[in-house]
């Protein structure tokens, strides 16, 4: 018998976890109370650069429920200094990062004290009781003026600069020398585009629990990396690997804000220890703006060379990237991830990268939501629109004229990369047509001509990224502290269900559906049947975590061949059971058949059979269980074409998107429900770059967006419908022709957005408009005014427009 | 996060209201929908040791006819304002206004009164109060007595209200049968007015015979665009009258610069917006 069922791979399943994570229905880390939990607050640096020169805990100690008071001196032997993973060059420069500052604070917003008392509330109350001195030293706030080395963030490193990395096609032979092409360009278009600070805002607060009463020290914590962050707490605290186990429950998104070691684990960590009881500490939302790193912060100078005729021959990147005050997690390597993606879906014969990472007073940056890649597509896709205005071509033109065409793939890139498939010119086709490009091109001119108010303009963004990180020599030979493989365990269940082990560890990405469609196909079983585990060391020991697009290139990938393991594991024992040889047996279904007859067996049936083991093959351990880890030889390279229609109001400089289409190619796809959610957040935060988000520093250092009051995050009211669609180029770097669609979405939209804003009024002498486009910055560049913010510091209208989170005074309601 | 302690207490008559209030003293702060008082002792930046929660007095919510104007009980919600029929026929400008302020659940919860109270120069409630020249009810220990809205506001988030006094009453006078328009410019759907502009016109016969222009976000407080107002009255209700009076919108304004906008914008925007504000309401 053979089961002719619906795949369930390419199926819009609803996902099985969805019930539980929309209702509530289930345990986040701060959900969880243990006898006996005592909760922390954090006293966080009101300052952005000080010497701290005392701290007097006393008053705090005697209020009411407070059990301890521990600053950065009463820690400094036991909190170890926070790691960094990702050690760009040998020569980096890297201070210490204590946990909680000892001698000095760098940035505002910087943990400088911890209480631990009965209650939150007692907690949060005790704060006032600390009275911390601090001597101000001046602030490093401006990344061309650091990079100078004008005020040093750490005098004893003897400069700002971190780090200085360099890929040069002409070097690595991969391609020609852009100083050649610069000087012998017919078009030489120079620009410098700001990338500028943002927030991941992720919708659960980071929160993390520490029980350490038991023989293992257990940590509960809002985290995407709870493998990699078993290890890093190991590593920073002296507490042996193996006596500590980390579990990520339910976890409400990340956007990369979660890939961190963060201080608060730490120090949770460590006073747990010290003290001898669970802890808890949940972050306010200020805290969390404050606090938790950052992401995107570059200026970027750039320089494309081309012929007259459109075709470009040269792309010179000089980068100054951001910090923040210290090196975190990945904080170094995350413009590095857009070293190899400035040449984007294009021929170029030359390339030079070259970016310089420099530390300034603020926040530390590091991963967020496509972390490099979202830099290096803005700018090119920027400049390839300039480029078609120099010449008096449409955009769309010469993008074609420069892209890898369909024909040509495998296709080795300037940078190196070996893109494997792609089809530019499908996707690219279809998306026009899904915005009604010529129709909306007609508008605008129609408009023009009429001088309308309200002009139209049409952006366009293709890009592709390097996706599925990541195969673990190329980390290695970018100086990665680790591999980028994943692991995965399938457990046969003596009725027949499935446990799926993995590795990866999903924080609202939707594994549980996706891995239970994949293993249902190759198992032949239910899709109700599997059960995914994850998140947790104990239960899945191996494993890398989910960030950078990766969980189904690998991670999956890594499910599909320990099912592969499974059934040659109980195809050996089928044949026994029925009397046939291996060879013999067909697969198909969750049935093994006897070719050519009608006997067959279930592999279910033989799951129970190797449990009973009453009779089994000689030397055959009693067991279909199996893992596998999956290391992938390349990326992957989705990639797609977006098309964004703006009307901007010349009076206001208000820009209203009104029409958005895209056709992402993330090549096959397990769940369409899934790919179009991952779609639209990722537009979202995208559209969210262009437009509305900006982390806001006053010239003392202050965040002054610390409320979601001025830090704009929009809302479904403020974005358009999508029109979506997908060609589907499936990958040929891995077995299930995907690509990873996690991050797609957030690196297209922001330069199409830009773009279409541009084209809206670059008749009125516009060229460019510094993100975010506000509409201040918009009338501005008409109107030929000062783009840059007005002001660093909220009115004091505006509800909680009037409040810094760091410095509670004001305040009248 | 979590406020500082505070005790709460829940007065049942305006009687009680105040006097709890005259007892209590500086350390007092009146709670009515809490939209804005609830984020700022979440964040700590008040820490009243007393509340004193409007919300059980049912006197004081409620929308009446008082001839020849509307007396809404300041614990009215915005929910509440919008949906009441003598609004609509007769201060159509406070509804649309209301239509504007947050989303249906802070609607629910605030209260036209804490709004007034509140005294934001961004909040969207004062020009029309401003505009439709309501009085603003009061009560003390003294009784009661009746402030001009040009009177009430004073500042930042400081009205005329002395310290143990609470608003009881927002009377509006019947505009009935005027045009209205509230114009609001934000970036994103929910948030404050970065300028918004309260306009709400008679006209008869092609020719504007009343007009109130009220700004939000252009000062400390709302402020009355008068010159708009005389330029239009007596004038065509024309698109050319409109945008030539609209020209008066920022004179005397000093607004202030933030992250949104610097003080030549803000009155940009005061002139483009009371220029749409002023064909909607004509044209309404």
């Amino acid at each position: 018998m053979t089961t002719t069922a619906e795949p369930e791979v390419g199926r819009a399943r609803l996902r099985k976890e969805d019930a539980r994570l929309v209702t509530g229905r289930t345990r986040w880390t701060d959900n969880l109370t243990l006898p006996g939990l005592l909760h922390l607050a954090f006293l966080r640096s009101p300052v952005a650069h000080a010497r701290i020169t005392a701290v007097d805990t006393e008053e705090a100690r005697r209020m009411p429920g407070v059990i301890a008071v521990f600053t950065g001196r009463d820690l400094a032997a036991a909190q170890g200094s926070l790691p960094c993973a990702w050690p760009i060059t040998p020569d980096q420069k890297a201070p210490p990062a204590p946990p909680l500052a000892v001698d000095q604070v760098n940035f505002a917003g910087e943990a400088v004290a911890v209480v631990v008392a009965r209650g939150a509330a007692q907690a949060q109350d005790a704060l006032v009781g600390i009275d911390v001195t601090y001597a101000d030293l001046p602030v490093v706030l401006d990344l061309a003026s650091a990079a100078a080395d004008s005020d040093l963030v750490h005098p004893d490193l003897g400069t700002n600069r971190s780090a200085r990395w360099v890929f040069d096609s002409a070097e690595a032979g991969t391609g020609g020398d852009v100083d050649a092409a610069i000087g012998a360009a017919e078009v030489l278009i120079e620009r410098t585009y700001r990338q500028q600070r943002l927030i991941p805002a992720f919708m659960e607060p980071r929160s993390v629990v520490v029980d350490p009463t038991g023989e293992q020290l257990t940590m509960w914590s809002a985290t995407q990396i709870p493998h990699i962050l078993r290890l890093m707490l190991a590593l920073t605290t002296g507490t042996p690997e193996h006596k500590v186990r980390v579990i990520a429950p339910d976890v409400g998104g990340g956007f990369g804000g979660k890939l961190q070691v963060t201080p608060e684990e730490v120090v949770a960590m460590v006073v747990a220890q010290r003290i001898g009881k669970p802890v808890k500490w949940t972050e306010t939302r200020s805290e969390s703006l404050l606090s938790a790193h950052h992401g995107r912060d570059q200026l970027q100078k750039l320089t494309l060379a081309a012929r007259r005729d459109g075709t470009v021959t040269g792309l010179k990147v000089e980068l100054l990237a951001d910090m923040g005050a210290y090196l975190r997690l990945v904080t170094p390597g995350v413009p590095i991830l857009g070293a190899f993606m400035f040449n984007a879906i294009y021929k170029f014969p030359a390339y030079r990268f070259e970016c310089t990472n420099v530390f300034t007073t603020k926040v530390p940056t590091d991963a967020y939501r496509g972390a490099g890649r979202p830099e290096a597509t803005y700018a090119i896709e920027r400049l390839m629109d300039e480029l078609a205005v120099e010449l008096g071509r449409d955009p769309i033109e010469v993008r074609e004229q420069n892209w890898i065409k369909h024909d040509e793939f495998p296709f080795t890139t300037v940078a190196g990369l070996e893109y494997d498939s792609g089809n530019y010119e499908a996707a690219t086709a279809r998306a026009k047509e899904l915005l009604g490009y010529d129709a909306l091109r007609a508008e605008q001119r129609e408009r023009r001509a009429r001088g309308d108010v309200v002009q139209l303009g049409i952006g366009t963004s293709t890009f592709t990224e390097m996706c599925g990180l990541a195969p673990s020599r190329v980390l290695g030979a970018l100086s990665y502290g680790a591999g980028g493989w994943e692991h995965a365990q399938i457990r046969m269940l003596p009725s027949g269900k499935v446990e799926v082990v993995t590795g990866s560890s999903a924080h609202g990405q939707g594994h549980e559906t996706a891995w239970s469609q994949i293993v249902a196909d190759q198992l032949g079983v239910p899709f109700e049947d599997v059960e995914v585990l994850h998140g947790d060391t104990q239960i899945s020991p191996r494993g890398l975590d989910t960030y950078g697009s990766r969980s189904l290139t690998v991670g999956g990938m890594a499910v599909l061949k320990a099912g592969e393991k499974v059934i040659k594991k109980a195809r050996r024992v089928a044949a026994h059971l029925m009397e046939c040889a291996e060879d013999d047996l067909e697969f198909a279904g969750g049935r093994f058949t006897v070719r050519g007859t009608e006997r067959s067996t279930g592999i279910t049936d033989v799951a129970l059979a190797v449990f009973a083991a009453h009779d089994l093959p000689d030397g055959v351990e009693p067991t279909l269980d199996s893992e596998a880890t999956f290391d992938p030889d390349n990326f992957s390279f989705p990639h797609g074409t977006h098309l964004c229609a703006v009307e901007v109001d010349t009076e206001t400089g208000f820009t209203r998107i009104r029409k958005y289409a895209c056709v992402d190619d993330v090549g096959k796809v397990v769940n369409p429900i899934i790919v179009e959610g991952q779609v639209h957040g990722g537009l979202a935060q995208g559209i969210a770059q262009a437009l509305y988000e900006e982390a806001i520093h006053d010239e003392s250092g202050t965040l002054t967006t610390g409320t979601l009051a001025d830090y704009l995050v929009p809302s479904a009211a403020d974005l358009p419908h999508f029109d979506t669609d997908r060609t589907e180029t499936p990958s040929t770097t891995n077995q299930l022709g995907a690509k990873g669609v996690g991050e797609a979405g957030t690196i297209a939209s922001t330069p199409a957005v830009v773009n279409a804003i541009v084209d809206a009024v670059r008749h009125l002498g516009v060229n460019d408009v510094e993100m975010p486009c506000t509409p201040y910055r918009v009338w501005a560049a008409i109107n030929g005014a000062n783009p840059s913010t007005p002001s660093t510091t909220p009115a004091p209208g505006g509800g909680l427009g009037s409040v810094t989170p760091t410095e509670p005074t004001g305040g009248t309601a | 996060m979590i406020p500082a302690a505070f005790d709460y207490l829940v007065p049942s008559t305006v009687d009680e209201a105040v006097r709890l209030l005259a007892d209590a003293g500086e350390e007092a702060k009146i709670i009515a929908g809490g939209q804005s008082l609830i984020p700022v002792l979440r964040l700590r930046l008040a820490d009243p040791g007393k509340l004193i929660d409007l919300g059980r007095i049912p006197e004081l919510r409620g929308i009446r006819d008082d001839g020849d104007a509307i007396v809404i009980g300041a614990m009215t919600t915005h929910y509440d304002v919008q949906r009441d029929p003598l609004v609509h026929d007769h201060a159509s400008l406070l509804r649309l206004a209301t239509d504007t302020v947050a989303d249906p659940q802070v609607r629910h919860q605030g209260t036209l009164g804490g709004a007034v109270v509140h005294a934001d120069p961004a909040g969207d409630l004062l020009a029309p109060v401003l505009a439709l020249d309501a009085e603003l009810v009061v009560c003390g220990m003294d009784g009661r007595r009746s402030v001009a809205a040009k009177d009430f506001f004073v500042d930042y988030f400081t009205t005329a209200l002395r310290p143990e006094e609470i608003l009881v009453e927002v009377r509006i006078p019947k505009h009935t049968g005027w045009g209205a328009h509230y114009e609001k410019f934000n970036r994103v759907a929910q948030a404050w007015s970065i300028v918004a502009v309260a306009a709400t016109v008679r006209a008869e016969n092609g020719v504007i015979t009343d007009a109130r222009v009220a700004l939000t976000n252009m000062s400390s407080i709302p402020v009355r665009a008068h010159a708009v107002e005389a330029a239009l009255i007596g004038g065509p209700a024309s698109p050319g009258a409109i945008t030539s009076a609209a020209a008066h919108a920022a004179e005397g304004t000093r607004p202030t610069s933030d992250t949104n906008a610097d003080s030549t914008y803000r009155q940009h925007l005061a002139r483009v917006l009371t220029s749409r504000a002023l064909t909607a309401a004509v044209g309404a």
